[in-house]
């Protein structure tokens, strides 16, 4: 069942130039799958009129926690950038179908820029269930890269900076990981990386699921301002997605 | 002590909500808009449909429609341009798929119906007439997201006419007609409607507008155009109403940018009889049942028995 829910916040901490995490806090935290999202509504910043599709990045369920990783794109998340702890936040949620979760095999998570939102909870998911996650991270340089400890935690954690910087040189899918055999990749970033990714999981034949991030206005199903071309017709990104497979999507790839 | 005692008094003697709109009985006057609450259901997590006055499904074609490439949807002050072009999978798929799921609520369910001739108009509205609890349909002659129909029958006198004259030959339920708003004198197009046969005119669909994104030098829209709705466009739309309303004598739905239950009875106190909430559904899911306590709580507190005495209230002496 869907919730809006007056979260508390508990932490805004700025994690580079323009990049946040923030921890909020609400009694009512529904369970929620790796890849879900939600819609927060940013009050007082005069251009936001619609509420804005944020990742969950991490929950923590025994203490009532939703963790979202946000970089400021404009108006509005500048404005997000803005709270202080003890302010609210009104969020809509839990919204989307999320990754589907194997039972076994090797994983790669590839995430570009704050396409690693959703990367953190179902790498954390994955390494619950003992599957020993890969990540791999896209960065176009080394301060871009946030939150190397905990990702650590649940992952083998690899990097690729486009100035090499940190990890190695060059985008996501030049990175030597992918010499070894994988039964599944999972992708959320550019639209552009999630395309090369698609094509080498296609060239390997791996199942391959990535996350959209198409503007949208409800979040719901209702207002159909979100579809995505699939080969069954236009879906909704919000309540169909945002995780697709790529077999699904019409990507020219 | 007599005040307390008023305030106790006035929680269980609520104001009358009901409204009979030509025909088409009202539990209160707030119905959601067309296009902006799917069909309903995807609301269910969040609002009772038992207590809503009416809600209008999505716009319904005789065939199913793909709809615009996207992107459909752009932010603007206040506001947004959306170019769904009226997505749907058609009457029949309507008929046999969503209509069982929605036939027992007890609310009007009313069927946004459009076309691209007057012969698809006809076709749709003859399937949704055989439909017992589909009490009345929303003839849609004012969407801008399509290339031919649509708007193009709202936009002009004759065309206006023709088509609810067509649609009236074969339905003989409650005849809503949806008013765009794109147009020189709405009053000359909402008066040839009434003649032609609509039970009521609802008012107003979106505004016809474009947004440009200046990185890419592009559109931000793929069909360039798009219509705009939400808070923005709530004066011209109570400008529109108040004007209909004065010149009409059925019913006049008011719609357009209404956010809360303030908005709601700006547009009752220029005329309209009811109204319907669109874009505001997006942003807060529950605002329907936030807008009939409001409206429901002003007419307690200002000692109105019912909603109809305030329909109109500004043009009295
Ligand atoms: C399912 C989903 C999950 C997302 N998860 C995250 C996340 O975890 N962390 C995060 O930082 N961002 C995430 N985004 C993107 C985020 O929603 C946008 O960055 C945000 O809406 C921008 O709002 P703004 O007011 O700051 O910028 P605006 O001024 O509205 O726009 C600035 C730029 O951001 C882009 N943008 C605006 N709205 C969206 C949108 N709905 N989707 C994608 N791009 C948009 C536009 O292209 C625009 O050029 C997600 C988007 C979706 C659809
Ligand atoms: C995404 C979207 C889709 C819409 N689809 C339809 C439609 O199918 N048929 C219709 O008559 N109006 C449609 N409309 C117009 C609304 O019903 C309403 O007339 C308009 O949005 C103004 O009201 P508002 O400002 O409260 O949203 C749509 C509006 C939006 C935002
Ligand atoms: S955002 Fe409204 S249908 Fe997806």
């Amino acid at each position: 069942m869907k919730k809006i829910i007056d979260f508390t916040v508990r932490d805004n901490r700025r994690l580079n130039k323009d990049m946040f995490l923030l921890t909020l806090h609400s009694e009512e935290l529904p369970e929620m799958k790796p890849g879900q999202f939600v819609n927060v509504r940013i009050d007082n910043s005069p251009h936001t009129f619609l509420r804005r599709p944020i990742s969950v990045h991490d929950i923590d369920m025994n203490n009532g926690l939703l963790y979202l990783l946000v970089k400021i794109a404009g108006e509005g998340t500048e404005h997000l950038s803005q709270i202080r702890v003890n302010e609210k936040l009104n969020i809509l949620l839990p919204l989307g179908n999320g990754f589907t979760m194997p039972d076994t095999g090797k994983h790669l998570l590839i995430g570009g820029g704050v396409g690693v939102a959703p990367i953190l909870f179902l790498a954390k998911e994955m390494n619950r269930k003992g599957l020993s996650p890969i990540v791999l991270v896209g960065c176009r340089t080394k301060e871009d890269i946030v939150l190397q400890e905990t990702f650590g935690n649940y992952c083998r954690l690899l990097h690729t900076t486009e100035d090499g910087s940190y990890g190695e040189t060059g985008y996501p899918t030049q990175h030597s990981v992918l010499a070894e055999n994988f039964d599944g990749i999972y992708c959320c970033g550019p639209e552009a990386m999630m395309k090369a990714v698609a094509r080498y999981a296609t060239q390997k034949n791996i199942e391959c699921e990535v996350s959209l991030e198409n503007m949208m206005a409800c979040g719901l199903g209702a207002c159909l301002c979100c579809v995505t071309e699939t080969k069954e017709g236009n879906k909704c990104v919000c309540t169909e997605g945002s995780v697709f497979n790529i077999k699904d999507l019409t990507w020219q790839i | 002590m007599y005040g307390r005692f008023r305030i106790q008094y006035k929680g269980f003697n609520m104001a009358d909500l009901k409204l009979n709109l030509n025909g088409l009985k009202l539990k209160n006057p707030v119905m959601t808009a067309s296009g902006t609450f799917g069909y309903g259901l995807e609301f269910q997590d969040f609002v009772d449909l038992n207590k809503l006055g009416a809600f209008i499904v999505k716009g319904t074609t005789i065939n199913q429609r793909e709809g615009n490439p996207y992107p459909r949807m752009s932010e603007t002050p206040s506001g947004m341009l959306n170019a769904v072009g009226l997505q749907n999978k058609g009457v029949d798929y309507f008929i046999e798929n969503i209509y069982p799921l929605l036939k027992d609520i007890n609310s009007n369910v009313i069927v946004n119906v459009s076309g691209a001739t007057i012969s698809d108009y006809i076709a749709t509205a003859e399937k949704i007439n055989d439909l017992n609890h589909i009490p009345a349909i929303e003839l849609n002659i004012s969407c801008p997201n399509v290339k031919e129909g649509g708007m193009a029958f709202g936009t002009n006198v004759c065309s206006a006419a023709e088509v609810v004259a067509a649609v009236r030959k074969v339905y003989n339920k409650h005849l809503m007609v949806k008013l765009s708003p794109n147009v020189t004198d709405i009053r000359a197009i909402a008066t040839a409607v009434e003649t032609a046969g609509a039970d009521s005119v609802s008012l107003i669909n979106t505004l016809m507008g474009m947004a440009v994104n200046v990185k890419t030098r592009k559109p931000v829209l793929s069909t360039v155009t798009g219509g705009l709705s939400g808070a923005c466009v709530k004066p011209v739309a109570l400008r529109m109403v108040w004007q209909v309303a004065s010149v009409v004598k059925i019913p006049v739905v008011g719609l357009g940018g209404i956010m809360n239950a303030e908005d709601a009875l700006e547009f009752l106190m220029a005329g309209a009889n009811a109204i319907q909430i669109g874009t505001a559904n997006f942003i807060d899911p529950t605002i329907t049942m936030k807008v009939i306590e409001g409206i429901n709580a002003y007419l307690d507190e200002n000692g109105f028995t019912s909603v109809k005495e305030i329909v109109g209230i500004i043009n009295q002496a």
